[in-house]
């Protein structure tokens, strides 16, 4: 199957410059983009090889000698293209704080514990059906600071890849119900409404697992559509 | 066992899912570098041991809109082999002959540099199979940055840059931003800088 990728699609995305997002005024081009067709370089991408993803990588709470303190989860979903099929074999990476809202990284300087038993990274690849499953923790809130009592709503990076190098995404998946929503720049550089709720993971009572973990669904949706649709009707 | 039904398809899919910034923090997933306890996926040494052509480096730095440099930027290439095909099923020609994969992934450093050690792609069709100059495709990400902007590497030695129908696109005082230079060495250099005097084109793909 060959795909197209219409740049409309785009829409959905965050304008480069969103003022109330502090570091973005320094970092969006002022020239327009520049439109162009696309060809085989754009329509082509990586492909990974079985030791991209190491058994155990999407699994966050079984990295260390123990397990991690907090709320154990399962976050599980599809990755989709935008007829709604499944983008199989595609490399998922993921990273996040731990319970308490502290990342690893050296220059996360929150005064929240770090936990020895979580690094907070995980990666898996999609199966045929563009299915994937991750467990960790639930991830804390934290401050920021962007503008005085700046919290982010509690969230995990997602970077996916999909069929093309014009289908990679880096995007956050959000909990519901979340109250920091209102007050969240990046959350709400996303300028409409619906495609902002598409981040937001819905929580899974189906797939929660009794005794053990709450389950979390979240599909990814990726840009393409067939190129040539079946005339069946 | 996961619900895994036709039902949870496309539950969500009535739009793409829009992107959000890297942030400050992904070094520790994406680009750890032997400095946290994950292994890296991707590196920005694209040489296998049997790829044919031109080894070179493309070196860099990147810069903000008040021409600091960035420190927490990441970059990403994809390009095609010495003979223009792509490590991808998807490309329906002749399949590459080596392990060459043409994708890397590079941190910038406390400096704002960057680096890629590849080989110099060969000549891609456009889509009415006219030639393209040999390139890179670039993608950069960062703090700051809502969604990641697409740009291309071409290299100043190369004759068919004068024809190349993407360059063509670009105002001819822009087309500097996309053009490494070299001295001869396999060393390229192009900054990228991502506002303001001498801002890189960014494409709309």
């Amino acid at each position: 199957m060959t795909f197209v990728y219409p740049v409309k699609s785009n829409d959905a995305h965050p304008a480069p410059l969103s003022p109330d997002y502090k570091s973005s005024v320094k970092r969006a081009p002022q020239k327009p983009l520049i439109p162009m067709r696309h060809t085989l370089s754009e329509l082509t991408g990586p492909v990974y090889g079985h030791e991209t993803v190491r058994s155990g990588d999407a699994d966050l709470t079984t990295q260390h000698k123990a397990e991690p303190l907090g709320e154990r989860i399962i976050v599980h979903g599809h990755v989709l293209d935008e007829d709604g099929r499944g983008v199989p074999n595609t490399l998922l990476e993921i990273w996040q704080a731990n319970a308490c809202g502290r990342y690893i990284h050296v220059r996360d300087q929150h005064p929240a514990p770090l936990d020895p038993n979580f690094t907070g990274a995980g990666r898996a690849q999609s199966d045929a059906s563009g299915y994937y499953r991750f467990v960790t923790i639930k991830p804390g809130a934290y401050p920021w600071g962007n503008h005085h009592n700046a919290w982010r709503p509690a969230h995990i990076h997602f970077s996916v890849f999909g069929h093309s190098f014009v289908t990679r995404l880096v995007t956050q998946m959000y909990f519901p119900g979340d109250p920091l929503f209102p007050f969240d720049p990046i959350f709400n550089a996303v300028p409409d409404e619906k495609a902002r709720f598409r981040m937001v993971s819905s929580f899974d009572l189906e797939n929660t697992q009794p005794e053990w973990a709450l389950c979390y669904r979240f599909n990814i949706v990726l840009r393409g559509h067939n190129a040539t649709p079946m005339e069946n009707k | 066992m996961a619900s895994n039904s036709a039902s949870d398809l496309g539950s969500q899919s009535e739009g793409i899912t829009p992107s959000q910034t890297v942030g400050p923090f992904f070094k520790y997933g994406l680009t750890p570098g032997g400095q946290y306890d994950w292994n890296d996926a991707f590196t920005n040494n694209l040489i296998t041991p049997d790829v044919s052509g031109e080894r070179i480096r493309i070196e860099g730095k990147v810069f903000d809109g008040d021409g600091v440099a960035i420190p927490d930027c990441m970059l990403e290439v994809w390009q095609a082999d010495a003979q223009g095909r792509f490590a991808d099923p998807q490309d329906k020609r002749a399949l590459p002959n080596a392990t060459f994969k043409g994708f890397g992934r590079c941190g910038t450093d406390q400096n704002g540099a960057y680096s890629f050690g590849t080989i110099k792609p060969g000549v891609v069709p456009d889509p009415d199979g006219e030639p393209q100059a040999p390139h890179i495709l670039l993608a950069v990400f960062g703090r700051g940055m809502l969604r990641h902007l697409y740009t291309r590497i071409y290299f100043a030695d190369e004759a068919g840059n004068s024809a190349d129908p993407v360059l063509a696109l670009v105002p001819a005082d822009r087309r500097a931003t996309l053009i490494a230079s070299g001295k001869g060495d396999g060393v390229y250099t192009l900054d990228i800088r991502l506002q303001g005097a001498g801002e890189t084109v960014f494409f709309d793909v």
